[in-house]
């Protein structure tokens, strides 16, 4: 899980889900913490999903 | 004269093959093997005096040994350069003769110098330790390696300056040297950019780092039963970071027991991370490695369990090297635990 998705294909990672921002990839300070946790809660969410996706080559996981 | 003494294995020692690679280290006067044409090149000025003769494994697998017995034969002849090999790909020979350089290095303070393929992990384990001239991958290369050999030698009998390693033949070994350049960083910049629009050879100035891709591994099968880790380069650490990790460049990852806990606060955790502005990370770990809601995923069943531990480190600077170890120590951890998948964050 990362903002920066071409880092993570150039250094090889094969199920990359993109994230919010650099300094806060699970979180938005710009939000109310019940909307902050429901971000990340879908963040993971989707994460859990992609652990369960069959790949065949590297991937990212756009919304 | 020069004197130098040279390292070769069992089988260029004549001593016999794989059968004979737990022979015992042997010195001998003079040159033997590949040392004859080696001595050939150089005789003007220098002369192999010894040969130490060792079986591959005998010095992999007795390598603190092997490298004490050595250095011991090669002290008596007091040389003033040391060579080994060339080992072509041969791995075991490829790490005696980077290992053997490496101690003679160390011990007896005197230029080392060795020959390999690229690909010999000798050369991963030992390229900051010695000039290793690049070879082919086998033995019918020994026509073209022994003059390169010959010719780098003469540089160290002459004290000549070592130029870049495509100059003079040698792997680089990651070692930056300050010059003053004609033109400033910008007009280089668009120099080689005008020399690949029209599409002209040209040399980069910084070489990025190759990375190594792997399969995809299968998905998860049963994710209500899965037990999942969290690794991140994100640089959280509990409050303190009592282990030290270093801002950038870090020379170490940290392993935190969780257990128990279902949130990380302001008060409990932070970043130890210098490469991004840490305020939001800081007032809630979360944002980076997402415990609160793995934790309740648990409880409501949509996974198995969180594995109590995460491991972390800061990833501005971090060396490869030390990453791909570290991530391959990390691995071999969770998998030893049990764990099924792993949710790593990068920031």
């Amino acid at each position: 899980m990362c903002t920066i998705t071409p880092i993570s294909l150039t250094v090889g990672a094969n199920r990359i889900l993109p994230t919010v921002a650099i300094p806060h990839p699970l979180g938005n300070p710009n939000i109310t913490k019940e909307k902050e946790y429901e971000l990340r809660y879908s963040l993971v969410e989707r994460a859990i999903n992609a652990l369960q996706t069959e790949i065949k080559e590297q991937t990212i996981f756009e919304q | 004269m020069i004197k130098i003494v040279h390292y070769i294995n069992q089988f260029y020692g004549g001593i016999g093959g794989e059968e004979f690679a737990g022979y015992k280290p042997e010195v001998r006067e003079g040159f033997v093997g590949p040392g004859l044409g080696l001595n050939s090149l150089i005789k003007d000025q220098a002369e192999i005096v010894a040969t130490v003769i060792c079986g591959d494994t005998f010095f992999n697998e007795n390598m603190d040994q092997a490298k004490s017995e050595i250095i011991t034969m090669i002290k008596k002849y007091n040389p003033d350069i040391f060579v080994a090999g060339p080992a072509f790909n041969a791995g075991r020979y490829g790490v005696a003769c980077g290992a053997i350089c490496q101690a003679v290095k160390n011990e007896l303070k005197i230029p080392v110098l060795t020959a390999m393929y690229p690909e010999n992990p000798g050369v991963e384990m030992f390229v900051k330790d010695a000039y290793i001239l690049e070879t082919t991958n086998s033995a019918a290369g020994m026509r073209k390696a022994l003059p390169a050999l010959g010719k780098f030698l003469k540089k160290l009998i002459n004290n000549e300056t070592i130029g870049r390693p495509e100059e003079e033949g040698y792997i680089p070994r990651g070692i930056r040297v300050n010059y003053f350049a004609e033109k400033r960083g910008s007009s280089r910049a668009v120099d080689l950019l005008v020399k690949k629009l029209h599409n002209e050879e040209f040399t980069t100035e910084f070489p990025m780092p190759l990375f190594d891709n792997v399969e995809p591994h299968n998905p998860v099968e049963n994710i209500t039963q899965a037990k999942i880790a969290i690794v991140t380069s994100g640089g959280i650490v509990p409050k303190g970071n009592p282990d030290h990790i270093e801002s950038s460049s870090a020379s170490k990852y940290g392993k935190y027991d969780i257990t128990g806990v279902d949130d990380l606060t302001a008060e409990t955790y932070e970043t130890a991370h210098g490469g991004y502005d840490p305020t939001y990370a800081n007032q809630d770990s979360d944002r980076v490695i997402p415990v609160d809601v793995l934790r309740n995923m648990v409880k409501e069943g949509k996974i198995g369990s969180l594995h109590n531990y995460f491991y972390s480190t800061t990833g501005n600077g971090t060396a490869v090297a030390d990453a791909k170890k570290w991530g391959a120590e990390i691995a071999k951890e969770l998998v030893a635990d049990g764990v099924n998948a792993v949710i790593l964050t990068s920031t």
